[in-house]
């Protein structure tokens, strides 16, 4: 069985951050995030979080949420996991 | 042709003003319902380019400025979904609109008239909320004020809280949670993929997007020509 979970994450990164599609495809686990990208400031995450929600069918409390999260392509996914798994 | 032209419209005393292209004799006159709030902020410069290209297909758009939004000097803070819904209605009757196109949060409103509508990405209330409440918290926490969105409303409590730049009434708040798209006939929910599009509203940064406005118009133009007004 194929693990789209990291391919949702990579659409949702490319569609509120307006990243190329090569750019996405390129991610993998130690990808950093936060602080590498310019374009996923503190403002971009409030989105993020609720597109997470709203296409993994997932509750994301804010209390969760912490600068670590975002830190690296594969720690979402692995936060994304935990939450869709739960 | 393609000139913008500045027209008016009255509501709650007020007079408002709509930004529209096209001739007034046009055949299809349609009303660009954008998204709420900030998300409307990054997505006006594709509709406008969008509503151009349409200007030289021989179809008006009018798209309103909401009470307390954009020029208006109405007060931001005694609006409610429900304000903004009758000043599209009154728009609507005032410019004789025969087809609607809403984005997003726009949907929430878009029930104004009983013509044609196609809705692109509709949400609810409570998505927008959310999200603006949660932009609120990770700024606060930037400043070094830490505070839960919970301590935020009990704060704000009847008075007016500023979620991305709009002070919500607590009314305002009350109606978004609540809102849905109107369940009505004549909807058609079209998708971004069907225009090459991407989520202009989601960006952190406003973007445009020439390609995107040419497709949207393409399709407003054989989707208004192909449901009677």
């Amino acid at each position: 069985m194929t693990d789209s979970l990291p391919d949702k994450v990579r659409s949702i990164l490319s569609d509120i951050l307006g990243l190329s599609a090569e750019q996405v495809a390129a991610m993998d686990n130690d990808t950093e995030l936060f602080g590498a990208l310019p374009e996923l400031d503190s403002m971009a995450v409030a989105g993020l979080l609720t597109e997470m929600e709203d296409r993994l069918d997932i509750m994301i409390d804010d209390d969760d949420v912490d600068g670590d999260l975002f830190a690296t392509f594969g720690s979402l996914v692995a936060f994304a996991r935990a939450k869709v798994d739960g | 042709m393609t000139h913008p032209l500045h027209r008016t419209y009255r509501y709650g005393g007020q007079q408002e003003f709509c930004l529209c292209f096209g001739e007034d004799a046009a055949s299809r006159r349609v009303l660009i319902v954008p998204p709420l709030f900030d998300e409307m902020n990054r997505t006006r410069r594709m509709l406008v380019e969008m509503m151009r290209l349409l200007a030289t297909r021989g179809i008006r758009t009018v798209l309103a400025d909401l009470p307390g939004c954009n020029e208006s000097s109405a007060d931001i803070t005694a609006q409610t979904l429900d304000d903004w819904q009758q000043a599209l209605r009154i728009v609507s009757a005032d410019m004789g609109i025969t087809h609607i196109v809403s984005l997003r949060g726009g949907a929430l409103i878009d029930h104004v008239a009983d013509v044609p509508v196609v809705r692109l990405a509709p949400v609810k209330g409570s998505s927008l909320l959310k999200t603006m409440l949660r932009t609120r918290l990770i700024a606060d926490k930037e400043a070094g004020k830490s505070s839960t969105a919970e301590d935020l409303l009990a704060h704000a409590q009847s008075g007016p809280l500023e979620l991305s730049g709009y002070k919500l009434s607590a009314d305002m708040r009350t109606s978004l949670e609540k809102a849905t798209p109107d369940a009505m006939t004549h909807v058609h929910e079209m998708s971004l993929a069907e225009i090459n599009g991407t989520p202009l509203w989601l960006r952190a940064e406003p973007q445009d997007d020439p390609a995107m406005s040419a497709a949207f118009a393409a399709y407003i133009a054989d989707w208004s020509a192909t449901c009677a007004g």
